[in-house]
């Protein structure tokens, strides 16, 4: 019988192979606590993606997605179009939380017949916070996409431009840094009126200038380099020569320190629906849910911590949440910067 | 002024970029005459970006009002429900119908009289709320600081000098862990634990029994800090009761911040340990204590002094959602409730006194930094 060849494994020189073997990446993998934030981030996305499978639909829900109460799990079936459906285009109505009920006072779980209990007004907690991980994502990734573009924008014109464009667009820059994130937030909110995009638009509105900033940073450092002059003496217009030559190059860091910003433009997000500016009630958002629990801090005499539910679970989810960004934020800056690992 | 770079006779310059003279090169002496009147004119730029920050807040303020219309514009300016026929007449008066600009010029006008506006809210023009508050609300903060320049430096020197040692994995847990606890969420926690489960505290300012006493009579307030008052009036249980209200706020406003200036006091020890400078002083044979305090601590504490500029942007944050939380009834509670409220003059307000509030402090900040650090007063 003839032996089959046994199998050599050679490290392929692909550029995945590469990057995966490069200082900084090996680094990135070595640090225990990223290897957390990282499973922490990508649970979360799991979640946010899920969420629909998991979860036992409202009824207003199920109407949009055509599903009745004998079909009430069909949309978990991949042939069935409503799963494509409340996968990618989800129905407004499945973002509000299914109410088990409408007692004014929080059930617990066996009471109430859900996995986690329920808040007040009979709002199922595990149904808010599964949904919540896709809220805050959509968030999350929308308001970082709005105060990118705002912010190349902004900073590319300041430092190609320079001169009195940049010192105009810069001063503005600063000015908007100077006021508290969530005072201005709050303003703007209050002036659109309470909805889940004007929440975005307000967040957006406050996030934009620090990447202002770094993008006019990154953009003057690449300026100088020999390649922009040799395109400007080849006759290309400066718009051109931004968008063309300095963009990609100036680019990469500032997405990188961007995307890592979406655990704080959530936390952001929560706070400011926690003080009730943020979308409309029953909106799956974790937040909302936070406030809910604010009223039921004590339990009826005798039973201190009969609500414990209603705090806890949506406490823990935000926490874990913003836990895992900021130890991912933590191991990338440590992975940029060199500074500091002497 | 800016005084020139002096240059060698073969044309490199004295100094380097960062306004360090490059070994064998001794500061001419030119500088050293300067120096006192280097750090006035400093002082006197950054002076003169106040009203220009000021200027460009306020406009940017007053352009997120053009999104209203002018009725709704009007509602800053009405004090009961009777006048709510009055709206046009109202909107002629403070001419609400006009040009942005117009408008501006004109709050401006109104601001410099001390008129901010009606608070619905709290049914008082918006400057004596913010008067009457602001007190309640400084009482909270400082209260707050306290801890987190105490404990972050402390906490973040003594990890530092630990590297890798037990102190410094729970130090650098603990600051991970504090910073990505939500205000909001650590309150909650809080009071569920300590004040429905143990009842140790409550929320509020002051228990009722104090609060009706106080009502009666016979209780002056001289700074508005209310434990300070107490104190000042004799009443050492009121200031007791005070205290205890003041213990879950300040800790909820405190965990965060501590643990950033932990980090960053950290971070920029280790770096400050590393210098070449450290190095001499031990080679020099000083004990490790002097060189660690005088030569490596104090620089160390500039990314700090840069820091307390964002610790109080981050203190405004927190102490609207910590006072909501807790009951208190400060600035930040004013705010929150006034936004729901859709009370726009009172949010205006608001928002005007903490830019004002930031800028200034980012002033002295600045100028704290160029004392400091002389590099930056010649950069």
């Amino acid at each position: 019988m003839d032996a089959a060849p046994t199998p050599t494994f050679v490290a392929r020189k692909t550029a995945l192979g590469r990057w995966w073997q490069s200082k900084s990446l090996r680094r990135f993998r070595r640090n225990p606590l990223a290897i957390v934030g990282l499973v922490i981030v990508a649970s979360f996305v799991v979640i946010a993606t899920i969420a629909p499978l998991v979860t036992p639909l409202g009824r207003s829900c199920m109407r949009d997605l055509g599903l009745t109460a004998a079909t009430a799990t069909a949309h978990r079936d991949v042939r069935n179009p409503a799963f494509w459906e409340i996968m990618f285009r989800t129905p407004g109505s499945c973002y509000m939380m299914p109410r088990a009920g409408f007692s004014p006072i929080p059930q617990t779980p066996e009471a109430s017949g859900t996995l986690l209990g329920t808040t007040s007004q009979g709002y199922d907690i595990y149904y808010g916070l599964m949904w919540g991980a896709r809220t805050a994502f959509r968030i999350g990734v929308l308001v970082v996409g709005i105060g990118l573009t705002v912010g190349i924008l902004v900073g590319a014109t300041a430092a190609y431009l320079g001169g009195w464009v940049d010192n105009v667009l810069m001063r503005f820059t600063d000015m908007v840094i100077a006021v508290p994130a969530l005072v201005l937030a709050l303003v703007i909110v209050m002036v659109l009126g309470n909805s889940i995009v004007n929440l975005m638009i307000a967040i957006a509105a406050v996030a934009w200038p620090s990447y202002a900033r770094l993008v006019r940073g990154e953009v003057l450092r690449i300026k100088q380099l020999e390649y922009v002059t040799g395109a400007q003496a080849m006759g290309r217009r400066s718009f051109g020569i931004v968008f063309r030559h300095i963009l990609p190059n100036a680019i990469g860091p500032v997405l990188i320190v961007a995307s890592l910003d979406i655990g704080s433009i959530v936390l952001t997000a929560a706070a400011l629906s926690f003080l009730g500016l943020g979308p409309e009630l029953g909106y799956t958002d974790w937040g909302q849910m936070i406030s809910f629990a604010r009223n039921w801090i004590l339990g009826p005499p005798g039973q201190p911590l009969a609500y414990w539910y209603t705090s806890f679970w949506p406490g823990l989810t935000i926490v874990l949440f913003v836990l895992g960004w900021n130890l991912l934020g933590d191991a990338f800056r440590d992975v940029l910067d060199v500074r500091g690992h002497v | 002024m800016r005084v020139p770079n002096p240059a060698n006779a073969d044309g490199t310059k004295v100094f380097d970029e960062a306004g360090r003279a490059p070994i064998g090169h001794p500061r001419p002496p030119i500088g050293r005459l300067l120096e006192g009147h280097r750090l006035f004119t400093f002082i006197l730029r950054r002076l003169m970006m106040l009203p220009l920050v000021f200027f460009g807040v306020t406009v940017i303020i007053v352009l997120l009002m053009q999104l209203l219309t002018p009725a709704q514009r009007a509602a800053a300016y009405i004090r009961s429900e009777n006048q709510a026929n009055q709206i046009p007449e109202i909107i002629r008066q403070y001419r609400l119908d006009e040009p942005w600009y117009v408008q501006y010029g004109l709050w401006l006008g109104r601001l410099a009289n001390g008129d901010l506006g009606y608070s619905r809210t709290t049914n008082e023009p918006v400057l004596t709320t913010l008067r009457k508050r602001l007190p309640t609300t400084a009482e909270l903060a400082l209260l707050a600081i306290l801890p987190v320049i105490g404990v972050g430096i402390f906490l973040g020197t003594m990890a530092a000098l630990n590297r890798d040692g037990v102190i410094d994995q729970v130090v650098r847990v603990l600051s991970i862990f504090g910073w990505s606890i939500p205000t909001f969420v650590m309150g909650i926690w809080l009071l569920v634990i300590f004040y429905g489960l143990l009842g140790w505290f409550q929320p509020g300012r002051i228990s009722t029994e104090f609060a009706i006493q106080m009502a009666m009579g016979g209780f002056t307030n001289y700074t508005g800090f209310l434990t300070l008052d107490a104190l000042l009036n004799g009443r050492l249980d009121i200031a007791l009761d005070a205290l205890r209200h003041l213990v879950l706020p300040v800790i909820t406003l405190a965990t965060v911040q501590s643990a950033q200036i932990m980090r960053v006091m950290r971070s920029s020890l280790l770096d400050a340990l590393s210098e070449d400078y450290v190095r001499t002083a031990r080679a020099k044979g000083l004990q490790a204590r002097v060189v660690n305090r005088k030569h490596a601590r104090r620089n160390a504490l500039i990314p700090v002094i840069t820091l307390s500029g964002f610790v109080l942007i981050g203190l405004i944050n927190g102490v609207v959602i910590t006072e909501t939380i807790f009951n208190y009834p400060g600035l930040g509670q004013w705010a929150a409730r006034a936004a729901l409220n859709l009370d726009y003059a009172s949010v205006l307000g608001f928002a005007v006194f903490t830019a004002v509030a930031v800028v200034t402090a980012n002033l002295l900040v600045d100028v704290l930094y160029g004392i400091v650090d002389p590099r930056i007063r010649y950069g």
